[in-house]
């Protein structure tokens, strides 16, 4: 919190200052919002789950091969995926926080384009280059590489749509530390791998690991371009979500609602870290703060 | 001491040459590839893809749905920025870690959840569907889960405005005279416009592309409830390669100009205040 807002909430500024009946007015109605729109579904996931008690529900996700396809099959995309973007992320920070070059601002925003594009549209991309009817669907038949419809094709998928997401973390982290350091250490004659591990990676680890929480959470959640690329096939490339959906046509709601529980928990997850790991910078860049506040008054 | 940079940091020609192939193969050969796709088509053909009757109840319910869950939450994100900026309570790290719920959590969930809810026999749906609220398998239920998928954006953009306030406007207008509302109106609504705009064009934005949660909840009646994306998918599935194409570039048409637009009304807003 800012400086004013710690101001503005304290006795002295009561210009600045509701009154109490629309200040409890106001969080009463912001409690009824969040309730009705986050909290009661949230907890309608796990009734919902265990409805038909713990057994059911372990039956459910353990015992159904369908199912525990399906969880494997997202825990072999998304971290690919993830991987995939955080170099590419590296790479984009590096180019476009450290150096000057035409077209720098053009790129910079061509990185944002994934986002405006429909995941549906985004999966529809991959089948129109590599699908049968696709640009190079008749040459991958003739060598007998199959892209949709398989996991490549969900990676791909999955990579397009959360592409942005490490690189907008690291681009403003990477402007923010500045190059001082890195530029000191290859004057002392620093190698680039002593450079990448000792100076420029542990400035920004935690910036990484933000990025890499953030596009796992999305990568494990995502559905329309998977939808598109995966053909749907029971058993062989459901995802969890795809497979959500299945059991929800197929009038199976708790085993439906039961992987929806698995998901919902690594969102709540992912919020804990996220949360962590705001606190823990917050705390880093206030400390920086203070010393440099110290070291200028010494 | 950028162009420094240049001489003495190593790897730029490696690190812009990689970003620039991963971007040129993963993203803009494949939206060249779609537009070629969707060129293939004659006009009169492009046009029966696109502007045919179902389509167009189609953009029209992905466009109004949008812009109605959009505008809800641009009055919900502000009250819930103003009370977790101004105000203390118990449970407000929870109330504020929540906020991002809708972020983290896939939309096929968000998707199954409301279709449970509002039904007549679920939580929700218990006490509304007897008051005549369809809150399942009809476009209120699109508006709804829109309004869940696209909550944050608001919240989030407009929270950092209004901790940098400057408390000092709101007590040189109370000392002149003007009340609360007044104060609300004249004084801080006016700085915080563009923040606003820019919550609402994100989430409108997020809102014309979602697919997962609403094809749970909508029920999908060509004419009623269906929206744009499931057109691409319908297309798709009766192998209509170029029919489908033609639609995506019809709804990133639309996202674009949509994003445009707005941006063009941020800048405006923007400059009207500074």
């Amino acid at each position: 919190m800012s400086d004013q807002a710690v101001r503005a909430g304290t006795k002295s500024r009561r210009g600045a200052e509701d009154p109490a009946i629309v200040r409890w007015t106001l969080i009463f109605l912001a409690f009824l919002a969040m309730i009705i729109l986050v909290v009661i579904p949230l907890a309608n996931v796990f009734y919902e789950a265990f409805a038909k008690g713990v057994g059911t529900y372990w039956d459910n996700l353990y015992n159904d091969p369908d199912t525990l396809s399906a969880i494997l099959m997202t825990l072999k995309v998304a971290p690919a995926a993830v991987l995939l973007n955080v170099v590419f992320g590296f790479a984009a920070a590096w180019t476009i926080a450290r150096f000057r070059f035409q077209g720098r601002t053009l790129l910079t925003s061509l990185i944002d384009l994934p986002f405006a594009v429909s995941p549906v549209v985004a999966g529809l991309l991959f089948v129109l280059l590599f699908g049968l009817q696709g640009l190079f669907g008749q040459w991958l038949r003739d060598e007998g590489i199959r892209i949709i419809f398989t996991w490549p094709g969900l990676v791909l998928a999955t990579t397009f749509v959360t592409f942005p997401i490490v690189a907008r973390e690291l681009i403003p982290l990477m402007e923010a530390t500045g190059s001082d350091e890195e530029v000191a250490a290859v004057s002392l004659g620093a190698r680039w791998w002593s450079l990448l591990w000792r100076v420029t990676l542990p400035n920004i680890k935690w910036g990484i690991l933000y990025g890499v929480i953030l596009c796992n959470a999305r990568a494990m959640g995502e559905f329309g371009a998977v939808a598109v690329v995966s053909g749907r096939i029971t058993g062989q490339t459901d995802t969890m979500p795809l497979r959500v959906e299945k059991l929800f046509q197929e009038y199976n709601l708790p085993g439906a609602f039961a992987v929806a529980s698995v998901l919902t928990l690594l969102a709540l997850i992912t919020l804990v870290l996220k949360g962590t790991l705001e606190w823990r910078t917050r705390r880093e860049i206030a400390e920086a703060a203070r010393l440099r506040t110290a070291r200028s008054e010494a | 001491m950028l162009d420094i940079n240049r001489r003495i940091l190593p790897g730029f020609g490696l690190s812009l040459g990689y970003t620039l192939l991963y971007m040129n193969l993963l993203v803009l050969i494949p939206i060249a590839v779609l537009a070629i796709k969707a060129s293939q088509l004659s006009w009169s053909e492009f046009s029966a893809a696109v502007f045919n009757e179902r389509a167009i109840a189609a953009y029209q319910l992905t466009m109004g749905a949008s812009f109605l869950a959009a505008l809800v939450n641009l009055v919900i994100g502000l009250l819930i920025a103003w009370v977790l900026v101004r105000y203390r309570f118990p449970g407000k790290q929870i109330f504020d870690a929540l906020v991002d719920l809708p972020f983290a959590l896939p939309t096929a969930v968000a998707g199954l959840v409301y279709s449970s809810l509002y039904v007549k026999k679920g939580w929700l749906g218990q006490f509304l569907v007897p008051l005549g609220f369809q809150g399942a398998y009809s476009r209120t239920a699109v508006v709804l889960v829109l309004i869940f998928v696209s909550f944050p954006f608001v919240v989030r953009t407009v929270q950092p405005v209004i901790e940098d306030l400057d408390a000092d406007m709101e007590e040189a207008a109370a000392c002149l005279g003007a009340n609360r509302l007044q104060t609300f109106t004249r004084v801080i609504l006016p700085t915080i416009t563009p923040a606003l705009i820019t919550g609402f064009a994100l989430a409108f934005a997020r809102a014309i592309g979602e697919y997962g949660s609403v094809v749970f909840v909508s029920g999908n009646m060509p004419y009623k409830t269906e929206i744009a994306p499931v057109l691409v998918v319908s297309n798709l599935e009766a192998f209509q390669y170029k029919q489908a194409a033609a639609v995506a570039v019809a709804l990133l048409v639309l996202s674009f100009s949509a994003l445009v637009a707005i941006n063009v009304l941020e800048r405006w807003a923007r400059r009207k205040h500074v």
